[in-house]
């Protein structure tokens, strides 16, 4: 049986269920790194060129990781674009080249170059090329495609109730649901999902919310179409998938009665964070208390609790105040820039 | 309506001509100087990358002088350089500038589209006009990359560098004046000659290949002048872009002239196999050209967090080690000090010197006695 590993950062939050019934299907064994943790880190920092943002660093980690495994093949595709006209980030689109040239000695990569920004032709050809590794049949591939993208239907429909991507996926291998805390606040929290839903990267920042009695909104639980409406009102469509996505989810959020407050968490060297985050503040400031969390490898727990506790307070005072006017008791609303936890 | 843009390098010379020959007024902005930076990062997102800060103070500068226009260029994706108008027109709004934006926007190089959006700005021409405007421009582009072409060769040759900097920065005016295409080649001609003859020290140069993201490479007040300072240090620079390379390659999708971007992208393989947006691949590229020619080292330039010369650094080393190259990565913003890159860039060229086995130069020895 044929072992490909799978490194659990990045798109893992995003299509893991997909690609592991895919393999499935094709008889192959699966493997993944472990959750991030100190080392993955650590490894990541090491191999990565310094100006690299913090979570191409800990996916490196995680590469290194599963290179010290027995495997026949290490999954790295080279997502360019998962939708027409919009892209993710240029480090996507050279990571299985930035993994040769950075780790010595790799299992081989499969290395499938997903670009859906014009049409589905090289994709599919890339499936059935990736396929063909392990069986002959490309009616047998087909089919493991067809069933891996209806579990990943399954898995996102899972979080739509009110989970992370995280915890969809382990619901979906069978883990058991955690029970609803009681919660008094909502609250909507934006980000890239591999940064959001690592809780290394996030340092928790969801399960903290939770433990401080919120409820977190995420992109997840909003229903796409009203996301793309929203995001289709600003004068120029944002091109990246992601970008898109969390303009859309804040301006939405933005708008609803029942969310108290939005958090951003943004990447300290993110090239698309910087813009969006930037136009997010801008357009959302005026109608919701709103903060700005950036992080990266040196960030510290214990500064991110202080500014999640005092945002959750201020939430609090400020709705017992009467909540009829828009405005914080406080002026303006509560955002800043400078404050990196 | 007066019509102003950012600034790239000597690009404003040529704009300003193409403007004027749609028979708009224009005004320039003023050249980048501490207080462009200075207006720039204080209304800029913090974590943007130097070309907008730069482009922000332009604009507010020229809005300062009197434009309520700005054209700028546009894109879509992956690099953030696509979404730069978008953000500042927003700022500048906010300032609250009244001022219309004309965001030059050719969706898969498509010539015609291009063509269109500048005639809209100059309504008042016809189509002959905009394109004599057009060609006009290009003849001054070209003369200009010919004078920078010849100052790289002679810089670092040149007995007296102060002289060459003069005939070369006085060829520029000349070309800027200029008001007719028989000028242009006058003008650039004489210059040319000059350089040539001025007295030359005999002593062999290294030659040292500067690839990156294009407006670090274009815009000497992004980079500290990388390009003059190694001059300076004796060293022939080579630039993987030049202005019109770019124009020809995207905005005339290689209309204009035979184009050796394919070549580039060949040489890039097997290193990087895919494009990764704004001029990753074209650094990957060029540094194994520049090896192939045996150049002596390689400098990287771009602003810091540019998403796609990050991968290109990722993958430097490996192409630096298999071709035996030294390469050496520099990134810029508002914080980057001239002593401290001076400091790196002599300590480059040193290295190289020794690797060379040439004498070190006067200025080197000064610097380190
Ligand atoms: S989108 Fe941002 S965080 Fe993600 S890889 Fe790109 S720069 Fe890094």
């Amino acid at each position: 049986m044929s072992r490909v590993g799978i490194p659990r950062s990045l798109f893992y939050y995003y299509y893991y269920p997909l690609w592991k019934s895919f393999f499935s299907d094709l008889g192959v064994e699966i493997l993944t790194s472990a959750p991030s943790n100190r080392h993955t880190v650590e490894r990541g920092i090491e191999l990565a060129v310094d100006e690299t943002c913090f979570p191409i660093k800990v996916y490196l980690g995680h590469v290194a990781e599963l290179c010290r495994e027995e495997l026949d093949y290490l999954f790295i595709p080279r997502l360019v674009s998962v939708e027409a006209r919009s892209y993710i980030c240029p480090k996507f689109m050279g990571l299985p080249d930035i993994v040769r040239a950075l780790i010595k000695e790799t299992p081989p990569l499969i290395d499938i170059t997903v670009d859906l920004s014009r049409d589905e032709k090289c994709f599919k050809k890339d499936i059935i090329r990736v396929g063909r590794l392990f069986t002959r049949q490309a009616s047998r591939i087909q089919l493991a495609y067809q069933h891996g993208c209806e579990e990943l239907r399954l898995c996102r429909s899972l979080a739509s109730q009110g989970f992370t991507m995280e915890e969809a996926i382990k619901i979906w291998e069978g883990g058991a649901m955690e029970a609803e805390p009681e919660t008094d606040l909502n609250i909507g929290v934006l980000g890239h999902g591999y940064s959001l839903y690592d809780e290394r990267i996030s340092m928790n920042l969801v399960k903290r919310l939770r433990a401080m009695n919120c409820k977190v909104l995420l992109p997840e639980h909003l229903g796409s179409e009203v996301v793309e409406a929203e995001a289709a009102t600003v004068p120029k469509r944002v091109f990246w998938t992601l970008g898109r996505k969390m303009l859309g989810s804040a301006l939405h959020l933005s708008q609803r009665e029942d969310v108290d407050g939005i958090i951003y968490l943004a990447c300290f060297g993110c090239g698309p964070d910087s813009l969006i985050g930037e136009i997010i503040e801008r357009k959302v400031r005026d109608c919701k208390p709103f903060i700005l969390l950036t992080v990266d490898e040196h960030s510290g727990e214990a500064g991110i609790i202080t500014r999640l506790e005092a945002f959750c307070d201020m939430l609090r005072r400020r709705r017992n105040c009467g909540s009829e006017s828009k405005l914080s008791p406080y002026g303006v609303s509560l955002h800043s820039f400078e404050n990196t936890v | 309506m007066k019509v102003s843009f950012p600034h790239m390098g000597y690009l404003y010379i040529p704009l300003k001509t193409l403007f004027k020959g749609l028979k708009l007024e224009v005004i320039a902005p003023p050249p980048i100087s501490q207080k462009t930076m200075e207006l720039g990062v204080k209304y800029s997102p913090e974590f943007a990358c130097l070309p907008l800060k730069i482009n922000m103070g332009n604009f507010i500068e020229a809005m300062e002088q009197g434009a309520d226009t700005i054209v700028m260029a546009g894109g879509w994706g992956p690099c953030r350089f696509g979404y730069y108008a978008q953000v500042e027109r927003e700022i500048l709004q906010e300032l609250g500038y009244d001022f219309k934006m004309v965001i030059l926007e050719a969706p898969d190089s498509r010539i015609s589209e291009l063509l269109l959006q500048l005639k809209a700005l100059g309504e008042k021409v016809s189509v002959r006009e905009a394109y004599k405007a057009i060609r006009f421009a290009w003849k001054k582009l070209i003369a200009i990359e010919k004078l920078e072409k010849m100052l790289e060769y002679c810089l670092p040759r040149a007995v007296d560098k102060n002289h060459m900097e003069t005939i070369f920065e006085r060829a520029l005016q000349a070309v800027d004046e200029a008001e007719s295409q028989q000028e242009v080649e006058k003008i650039a001609q004489e210059s040319l000659r000059e350089m040539e003859k001025s007295p030359f020290k005999s002593a062999e140069v290294l030659k040292i290949g500067l690839v990156g993201e294009i407006y670090t490479i274009l815009e000497p007040a992004s980079n500290c002048h990388v390009a003059r300072c190694l001059g300076r240090l004796d060293a022939h620079v080579s630039r993987s872009i030049y202005v019109s390379d770019w124009v020809n390659d995207h905005l005339f999708g290689g209309y204009l002239r035979k184009s050796n971007h394919k070549q580039i992208m060949q040489s890039s393989r097997p290193y990087l196999n895919y494009e990764v947006g704004g001029h990753g691949r074209e650094t990957v590229g060029s540094t194994v050209d520049f090896a192939r020619l045996d150049y002596n080292g390689i400098i990287q330039i771009a602003p810091l967090t540019c998403m796609p010369e990050i991968v290109a650094q990722s993958i430097l080393g490996k192409v630096s080690e298999e071709l035996e190259i030294p390469c050496m990565t520099m990134y810029f913003d508002e914080h980057s000090g001239a002593a401290g890159v001076y400091t790196r860039l002599e300590a480059f060229v040193d290295m190289l010197q020794r690797k060379k086995n040439l004498p070190s130069s006067p200025l080197l020895l000064e610097a380190r006695a």
